[in-house]
């Protein structure tokens, strides 16, 4: 089923060197690239004519701590010319980056900032890569398997002095 | 001649129209909204986080916390997405029944956003008409689930139990009457000159735009685009139904209060379809080592109860891999995706929710408009902050 999906073939036509692997699992298709081309693949899966994945479900960071490399960024895109889903896959490690895919869907801009903050990944050309959710200032990237789920303060409500 | 300053405010996080906490600073020139920034954060719960130290079955109470409006949507996209890890069937009866139960609930999602969107534009009576029709349902689920707002109703496999004696005439009856109040709301604002002004080409987003933005849901149907996962992806047996999706036209405000107008319309016809052809038989899933037993048998029987303890105090575990699954939740496309390291807790659950990517999108929609529309774009994309804080 792979090897017929068109996506891998034409990527893998395009791009022989950087696809490092191709699973599926429950009918999910993912292509794992390397770091370095992912905006050339994600630019050419929004282009080609015949693909058009013009949409970007979503994107999302993973933390494989301690396995290496730690990191990877994940995107969903999906082609309404298709009705298909696919999932691109690149892995990174703690202290790289990784190249913005922000100019190809505006949508990434906030997905990446989420990413930024809850991971910690950095994304290169980002025009404006802030922490979203948390508050400037915050020390740590809760989503980090090393992050703990409870804190030092957790069950200890604060009570200021009157 | 003067130097042009433009003016900065700061709009909410406490504001009563920006549907929670949000805060928007908007840069003016005079009325004219120059730029426009949201920052968002401030309902942030980590539940993402949470997730990752709970076993499966516990995460279903974190997603009714979500889009506290859509709950039962919310739970019917998370155990789709477990279902799909694990490779099970559902009965078909409880397939059914969750169809009937996220329409309902898109009802009622519905009608809260068209009270409180008219109540900002200033039209109070629409409130008081749309929570009476959604307090029938609420007490439907009340009778159905035993919660009104979190209901907790389904389980991976199934549903918690099986619908109560009578619920069904009691829906026939919600159902029968309602496309009579949908006319109702439209005699009040369809064709409401005030309302007409307020929304007409204001807040417009184009297909294209739309589209890269991802922007989901009612406000993309709203631009033209004929895209619903329920028609797309067919989940939980809505092939089996017959529904049209609305689309608007030039994607305004008005556009997307059509499109949810419809929407409503059509979710009443889906309902009374589940109604017509609900099969009988078993609402959860055979497999011993992922569905809950029933309760008469953990009260009665030594082995179910065994089961029920394993199951809820160890929980059980999928093979490693990872699934993406998403629903049509009344905001639009909220998907989870699932990566399993073979434990029995998830090793990532990434919900990706569709006010967040709409509410992405509101610059796009504000910039140039005036400072009065914003408060009816922001009513017409229909944000929940809950949902995009997480």
């Amino acid at each position: 089923m792979v090897e017929t999906h068109l996506s891998v073939k034409k990527l893998q036509e395009r791009f022989p060197t950087s696809i490092r692997e191709v699973s599926t699992f429950r009918n999910e298709v993912t292509i794992e690239v390397a770091k370095k081309d992912v905006f050339q693949v994600c630019q050419f899966l929004f282009s080609d004519p015949e693909l058009e994945y013009q949409y970007l479900t979503d994107l999302c960071g993973l933390d494989f701590y301690p396995k290496t490399p730690r990191f990877a960024v994940v995107y969903h895109l999906y082609s309404f010319k298709r009705n298909d889903r696919l999932r691109v896959k690149a892995r990174l490690e703690e202290d790289e980056s990784i190249p913005s895919v922000e100019s190809i869907w505006k949508v990434a801009n906030w997905f990446e900032r989420e990413a930024y903050d809850l991971f910690g990944i950095s994304f290169e050309n980002h025009p404006d890569l802030r922490r979203l959710l948390l508050w400037e200032g915050y020390e740590g990237h809760p989503l980090r398997k090393d992050y703990p789920v409870e804190g030092p303060d957790f069950d200890k409500p604060f009570r200021p002095e009157v | 001649m003067a130097e042009t300053r433009f003016m900065t405010i700061n709009m909410g996080p406490q504001h009563p129209a920006t549907h929670g906490v949000l805060r928007v600073v908007l840069e003016l020139d005079g009325e004219v909204i120059v730029k426009a920034v949201p920052h968002i954060g401030h309902l942030h719960r980590g539940i993402e986080k949470l997730a990752e130290s709970k076993t499966y079955h516990q995460v279903i109470p974190l997603t009714d916390r979500m889009d506290y409006t859509n709950a039962m949507g919310n739970n019917l996209g998370y155990v789709l997405a477990v279902e799909k890890l694990l490779g099970i069937e559902v009965p078909k009866r409880a397939q059914y029944i969750r169809v009937m139960m996220a329409e309902l609930q898109r009802i009622a999602a519905h009608l809260i956003w068209l009270g409180t969107h008219a109540l900002d534009i200033g039209a109070m009576t629409m409130l008081l008409y749309n929570f009476r029709e959604r307090e029938e349902v609420l007490r439907i689920f009340e009778e159905v689930a035993g919660g009104r707002l979190t209901p907790t109703y389904f389980r991976i496999g199934g549903l918690s139990k099986d619908l109560p004696n009578g619920i069904e005439t009691k829906i026939k009856a919600f159902i029968d009457n309602f496309p009579s109040r949908i006319k109702e709301y439209e005699t009040l604002l369809t064709k409401n000159v005030i309302w007409l002004k307020r929304t007409k080409e204001v807040g417009i987003i184009s297909k294209e735009d739309a589209i890269n933005w991802g922007v989901s849901g009612p406000t993309l149907r709203g631009s033209g685009v004929k895209y619903d996962v329920r028609k797309n992806f067919p989940y939980s047996s809505y092939e089996d139904f017959d529904f049209d999706i609305p689309v608007g036209t030039i994607g305004d405000v008005y556009d997307r209060y059509i499109v949810r107008l419809r929407e409503m319309e059509w979710s009443t016809a889906i309902v009374r379809q589940v109604l017509e052809r609900l099969p009988k038989g078993p609402i959860i899933s055979d497999n011993p080592w992922v569905a809950l037993p029933p309760k008469e048998m953990v009260l009665q029987d030594i082995a179910s109860l065994i089961r029920h303890f394993k199951i809820v105090a160890e929980g059980f575990r999928p093979p490693v891999g990872e699934v993406f699954s998403s629903v049509e939740a009344s905001k639009g496309e909220l998907a989870f995706y699932i990566v399993s390291d073979g434990s029995n807790r998830p090793l990532r659950l990434r919900i990706r929710t569709p006010s967040f990517c709409n509410l992405n999108a509101l610059p796009k929609m504000i910039e140039g408009g005036l400072i009065a529309d914003v408060i009816a774009v922001i009513g017409s994309i229909d944000i929940v902050l809950g949902e995009i804080d997480r």
